[in-house]
Parts: C-alpha cells; structure tokens; sequence
C-alpha cells in the first residue's frame, strides 16, 4: 500500500476512535455539571451521587480523549505536511485557539475539579466543572470551524506564487456557514450521546433487581427520567439540525450528497431512497423503495425541484479541474449516511420504549433479561451514529481535502493523493498505523473492563467512604469554610489518584 | 519589531513553559520507581503533579498548534521529518496520561505495577527524545529545495542529536526532584534531597558541554549569556538544596531550562530548521511563515489569551500550594 492510502487509514482509525470519547466528554461533561448544580441548588443527595457516579465514568473516558487528542494535532504535520503546508496560514489558526482557549480551560479545571472537593468552596467547586465543560464544547468549535473550512473553504485568496491558500477574513472562517450548521448537530449528538449513556446505565442497574442502597436507586430514578427528556430533545435537535445541514451541503458538497442518496443521473422531482439492494455504487437503479418527490424537497424546498445526480456533476467536475474522477466512494457515502440517520433514530427510540414503560410512576421491570441487555446495547447506537456521521462526511469530501467552493475560488482546492508527507516512506506508515492501532484497541479494552467495574459498583461506590452524605443545602457563607479547613487536613485527596 | 520574529519568540516562549512545567512532571514519573518504594509514597509523588499535569500537557499541544498557525512551513517540515521520533513520543504519552488516571482505579498490585511501568516509560522517553529532537532543529537536518526532510531513520541520531537527550532527562529528573522537595513533606522530602545533589553534576557537567559545543558551532556572541545564566542556575540551585531552601532549588532548575532554550533558540534565528544540504534551503522565520494577517490575528488572539490562562494556571497552583505526605494519603477506596 502507498503512503496515502496508509495515512488515510491511520488518520480514520485514529480519528473515528478519538471521536467516541469526544461526544461523550462533550456531553457528559454538560451533564455532570448539571447534576452539581442541581445537587447545589436543591442540597438534594441524589444528585450528588449522581455528580460523584457519572463524574467518575467522565473522567475515565475523559483520559482516552485527551491523549488521543495529542496524535490529531500531530499527524497533521507528520503525515500531511502538503496539506500543512498548503492550508497552514487558514487551518493552523482554529488549531492555536482551541489550545489557547479551549485546553487550557478544561484540563486545568478539570484538575481543580477532581481535586478541590473538600478544598474549594462549593460554589467555586461547581464554578470548576462548568468551566471544563464549556472549554470542551468551545474545544469542539474552533475544530468544527476548521474541518468546515476543508468542506467548504472561505475567507481566503490563492497565491500564485506560493501555490497556498491564504487567509483574508478570519471572521469568514469562524462564521462559514457550514461551522453554523455542524456546530448545534455535532453538540445536539454529544448531548444526545451522554443522555443514552446515563439512561442506558441508570435503566440496566434498576432492572438488574439487586438490592442497592436507597438513596442510590433514588439517584438512578432520577437519571433515567432525566435521560428521557433529554433524548427527546436533543433527538429533535440532532433530526432538525441534521437536515438543516444536509440541505446546506446540496447546495455546497453537491457531490456529497447526490452520493449520499445515490442519485446518479440529475432528476426533476427525484425521489429519496430509503435502501438499496446491491452496490449502489455499481448500479444507480437497484433502489428498491423510494419515496416519491421526497429528496428534491428535502433538497431543494420543492417536490418538483431539479437535484444534480452524480455522474452529471462528475462531468462538470472534469470540465472545471481536468480529466480525473471526482466521485467518492458511492457504498460508502450511501450506506453511512443510513447508519448515522438509523441509529441515531433507535437511540432516540430507547427513550420512547423507557418512557411507555416508566409512565405513571411505573417501575421498569425486573423479569426481563432481554430489555436489560438492550438497555446496555443502546449506548452503542449514538456512538455509531457519531462515527458514521464522520466516515459519511469525510469519505462524501473525497477525493478532495479540501473541497473546492462552488461560489469561491477554484483554486483553492487539494486532492487528497496530494496532501501526504513526501518525507514519510510506507514502511514508517505501516509502523505508526500497526503501533497507533494496537495500542488503541488495547487500551479499549481497559477503558471498557474499567466502566463496567464503575458501573456495576454503583453510585455508593464512589462515594466518600464512612461519611454521612451530607444533606444539607450548601452554604455559602463561613461555615462550609470554616468546617472545609479544619477537617481536611487528613483528607486533602478525597477523590484524587 | 517584525512578527515573524515576535512569533518566533513567542514559540520559544511555549516550549520553555513546556519544559518549565512539563519537564517536572515528567521528572516525577521517572522518579516513581527510585524514590517511591513503596505504595503510598507512589501515590504521594503522583498526588504532587495530579490536579496539573494535563495542564501542563497544553503547552504541547499550543506549541504545535501556534507552530502550525504562525509557520506552517516549519510545523510540516518538522513533523514529517522527525516522524518516528513524534510517534514514539505520542506513545508515550497516550500511555502516561492513561496511567495516571487508571493507576489508582482498581485495587490490585499488578494493575498497579503495570501502570507505572506506563509512567516511568512515558516520562522517560519524551524526556530523552526531546532533547534529541531540539539538538537537531538546532544543528540542523538535511533538507532539499522543496522543504522536505530526506534524512533516513538513524539520522537524528548523531552525537550532537544523541547528547541533547542526555542533557534534557537528567535536567528534568533534576527538576522533578526539586519540585518533589518542594511539595512533600517527611522521608520522601528528605531523599529527594539527598538524591538532588547525587544528581546534579550530570546535568551539569552534559548541560554545559552541549551548550558550549552549541555556542562554537554556530552560537551568537550575546547567547553566551543565557550559557552563563545557566549554569550559575544551576550551581546555585545545588547550593539552595544544600541549604535547605526548596523552592529556590526548582527556580535554579526552572531558570536553567528557560536559559537553555533561550540560548538554543538564539542561535537558531532567523532560521527555524537549518538545511544541512545547501543553506539556501533552509527554513527561516521568513519562509516558513504565515501571512502577515494571521500573523497579526494569531497576535490578538494570543496578547488576549495567554494572561488569562497564566493566572488561572498560576491560581490552580495556589490552591494545591501545600505539602503533602504519606499521611495525607487516604485508604485506597475503589470498587
């Protein structure tokens, strides 16, 4: 294999597994800050539990997802140095203020926040988490800016001489218009994610029937009627920011989305497929149930409306760039876009099973093994869906990097066979690919054994040891202090390594 | 002044808060296995650079990001080039940073053990590589016209490349143990006392003759003063030890390792990675830069950014300003 299709692999694998900890963290992170400030306001103990519970899950994942994050920034500049080299004065900016702005802001609050429990007083504590949090979203902004640029590249001119893009308007870029619309359907998907996550756990443990502490089933309750509403809505939200973005992406990834729908010749009226038989990619007319009209009103606003197929736009690409073939993989392109759509759809599902099941005050039953299974089996979906939504997004782009801007400037534009290292021979690929895999898959392994040991152990686990949870509402005022100094002397690490 | 060079200097800035702060954690990994025999001492150093590390982490990855965004060039250059040295340096780090998050989460020995072998591993070799990688930028690499590296596996490897690594581990250990004396209290605090001045003369003695070779080769007149300031810091962070005074101790070091990287840095400019294969080629401040816009976007953004980080960075340092000892070390308490 070349060293582009070698990198290619390296940055998917390596990309997909960093973006199941991201959405996760993203979202968890909201949540656990959400649970505090609940446990703050209401000094009501199950949300502390639930704080101290899903807080430990957070950090577990939370570790993945920033040394896996170190390797995103690297490789880059190990394996794309083209590509570096070519966006560097646009691409490199987003990438400097998330680490000015955004690192900063989570890894050093995370650190209070793991460590100042008995050292900070409680609103400063809740001050922390929420400072995390916000840093890991802002985080997940400056990079969605900078993929969208690649997708659809503004505030820049070419230079001739250079041969490189150049940035001209910085407001361009951190307002292109595809950030907008990425933005709300990457944060609606992390929420999304979490509140699986917490519903999907809080609902196995209260089927699993073992007796557990009462103030633990309370929390988990709570959890669950939580994480239903927060599916529905964040369900909505990922449905209507999602199409909102797909209609966006007609009009600026053409390509993307005529693949996407496996519209290979441009129809009036066209029809939306909803599933293929065979190889899409082969055979534009395997498509076997369609509904009518649908896809040039989802397209374009009006069921007679025109969408552009993909051998068509494959013919103005070779007029506009030369001979070549401009079309990404079509199975793929087609199939992951079903994925992400149909699995974020069951996820929202689960909550509809686990709100009919919970109605008026019912309690979710003990008898039957089959729903607990599918209760764990559900956090998958969002996390597929995630990685889907990105294989679909990245792999549609192909074979550009960056994907010329209908309404801007031609040349502004790079194939991806172009963008490699020229410095890096196969052989070095083939190591960091086979070492970046191993290690990953590896440590997947650990991070998964070491959640379920979390979960299974439950709230009371991890709560401080041999002390009385505290139930009065927190105090602001000298008291909390004044105890906060004098008995902590000996317990300084409470929640630490 | 240009911002090429403002950006120049600012990059130097990043890494040597990089090593300033980086440099003492990583000192405390390597040093778990020497001066932690046992369980709760482990925990003990580890407690010492826990709520910081990732913190610390940052300056990494805003030195690789400002070095995409303010020279692009560079950032390809050096990326691609030093590729298998990076990969083992993410390596490391993936397992480290695991590590400390794991470590403590299951109460068992070889669990335990395991993770800090990852720690030791993960301290060290960036410790080592680092220095190799910056003896290199500095001496300079092959690089053709086109900007791209064409040396083979083994080239960064050279005796120069080779003795930066035994100057940037034994500086680091040297660091960590000042801030563990600095932030512990009892036995642990005494032996890395103990073990600071049994250290010391290897990175000083190795420090002094990389510079001083540094400075021959291709050092400016006016660098011979951060060589100097140097190793005053250092001789003198030998005599703070002896005195007993720690925190003047870890100053020493930290100004040692700022003085260096002012003094490589220095006799870098205006190149940023010197071509050994024609001069012509080589990468400047010039060449290898962004476009003055985002230069002067990245300005703004970091003339606003980085005080506010560095007081809340320096705030979380206050909090976690005490001493800690075997005492303050809970029961283990994991499901």
């Amino acid at each position: 294999m070349d060293v582009v299709t070698l990198s290619r692999w390296q940055f998917g694998i390596t990309t997909v597994y960093h973006f199941f900890m991201v959405p996760l963290t993203i979202g968890l992170g909201l949540t656990v800050a959400w649970f505090q400030t609940k446990w703050y306001r209401t000094g009501d103990e199950s949300y502390l539990r639930l704080t101290k519970f899903f807080g430990k899950l957070f950090l577990i994942n939370f570790a993945m997802g920033v040394v896996t994050g170190i390797v995103q920034e690297f490789q880059f500049g190990m394996n794309w140095a083209s590509y570096s080299r070519f966006v560097g004065d646009v691409f490199g900016a987003p990438l400097a203020m998330e680490a000015l702005v955004a690192f900063f802001l989570e890894s050093t609050f995370l650190g209070l926040w793991i460590f100042g429990w008995d050292r900070l007083s409680p609103k400063l504590h809740l001050a922390t988490i929420w400072a995390a949090a916000i840093g890991t979203a802002l985080s997940a902004y400056f990079i969605i800016a900078a993929n969208s640029w690649m997708q659809h590249p503004v505030g820049v001119v070419y230079n001739q001489a250079t041969g490189r893009a150049e940035l001209v308007d910085i407001g361009a870029v951190l307002t292109n218009s595809t950030t907008l619309a990425a933005y709300p359907h990457v944060i609606a998907g992390s929420l999304l994610t979490a509140s699986v996550f917490v519903g999907g756990i809080s609902a196995w443990m209260l089927m699993r029937g073992k007796p557990m502490p009462e103030g633990d089933d309370k929390a988990l309750h709570k959890a669950v009627r939580i994480s239903i509403y927060l599916t529905f809505a964040m369900g909505l939200l990922v449905a209507v920011s999602g199409d909102y973005q797909a209609r966006l992406m007609f009009k600026q990834q053409p390509m993307k989305m005529a693949a996407a729908e496996a519209l290979c010749e441009t129809e009036s009226g066209a029809g939306l497929s909803v599933f293929a038989v065979g190889d899409p990619g082969k055979e534009c007319d395997v498509r076997t149930l369609t509904v009518p009209k649908l896809l040039s009103f989802m397209a374009t606003g009006s069921f007679d409306g025109t969408v552009h197929g993909v051998t068509d736009l494959n013919a103005q690409y070779q007029e506009k760039f030369g001979p070549g073939d401009y079309r990404p993989n079509l199975a793929i392109t087609y199939w992951s876009f079903r994925a992400m759509v149909g699995l974020g759809a069951v996820a929202s599902f689960g909550a509809v099973v686990a709100w009919w099941l919970t109605r008026k005050g019912k309690e979710l039953p003990t008898d039957k093994p089959w729903l607990r299974h599918a209760s764990v089996a559900i956090i998958a979906t969002p996390f597929l869906a995630n990685a889907f939504g990105w294989i679909f997004t990245e792999m549609g782009r192909q074979p550009w990097v960056v994907a010329p801007n209908p309404d801007g400037l031609p040349e502004v534009r790079l194939m991806t066979r172009d963008a490699v290292s020229s410095a890096v021979s196969p052989g070095m690929a083939i190591t960091t690919l086979v070492g970046f895999t191993l290690i990953y898959a590896a440590l997947m392994v650990v991070e998964l054994k070491l959640l379920a040991r979390y979960v299974k152990a439950g709230p009371q686990a991890v709560m401080p040891p041999g002390t009385p949870p505290d139930d009065r509402p927190p105090d602001d005022d000298a008291p909390t202090t004044t105890t906060t100094t004098t008995t902590n002397e000996a317990d300084v690490l409470a929640f630490a390594y | 002044m240009e911002l090429t060079t403002f950006w120049f200097l600012l990059i130097g800035v990043l890494w040597t808060g990089y090593f300033f702060l980086e440099g003492f954690d990583f000192g405390v990994g390597m040093l778990l296995h020497p001066l932690g025999r046992d369980e709760t001492r482990r925990r003990v150093l580890i407690n010492t650079i826990g709520p910081v590390w990732d913190g610390n982490e940052v300056w990494l990855l805003t030195a690789g990001g400002a070095t995409f965004a303010a020279f692009p060039n560079w950032y390809a250059t050096l990326f691609s080039g030093f590729y298998l040295a990076l990969f083992l340096i993410l390596v490391a780090l993936i397992l480290r940073g695991v590590a400390f998050e794991y470590r403590g989460k299951v109460d068992s020995d070889s669990w335990r053990r395991r993770w800090d072998l990852a720690i030791a591993f993960g301290s060290w070799v960036p410790s080592v590589l680092w220095g190799v990688a910056f003896a290199n930028i500095v001496a300079g690499v092959p690089i053709d016209e086109h900007g791209d590296f064409t040396g083979t596996r083994l080239t960064l490897l050279n005796p120069f490349g080779l003795l930066g690594g035994v100057v940037t581990a034994p500086l680091f250990l040297l660091h960590g143990l000042h801030f563990v004396a600095l932030k512990t209290e009892g036995e642990i605090h005494d032996e890395a006392k103990a073990m600071s001045l049994k250290v010391a003369p290897v990175p000083i003695v190795a420090g002094a003759t990389f510079l001083i070779w540094n400075q021959i080769e291709r050092g400016e007149p006016w660098t011979w003063g951060p060589v100097l300031v140097a190793a005053i810091a250092l001789v003198a962070s030998v005599l703070a030890t002896r005195a007993g005074r720690d925190g003047w101790a870890f100053v020493g070091t930290g100004l040692a390792i700022a003085a260096a990287v002012v003094a490589l840095f220095g006799s870098l400019y205006p190149d940023v990675m010197p071509s050994t294969t024609d001069p012509a080629f080589s990468l400047t401040v010039e060449n290898a830069s962004s476009t003055a816009y985002t230069l002067k976007v990245m300005t703004w953004v970091a003339v606003i950014m980085t005080p506010i980080v560095l007081v809340y960075q320096a705030w979380s340092y206050w909090v976690f300003r005490k001493r800690i000892g075997t005492r303050h070390i809970p029961p283990v308490h994991v499901p």
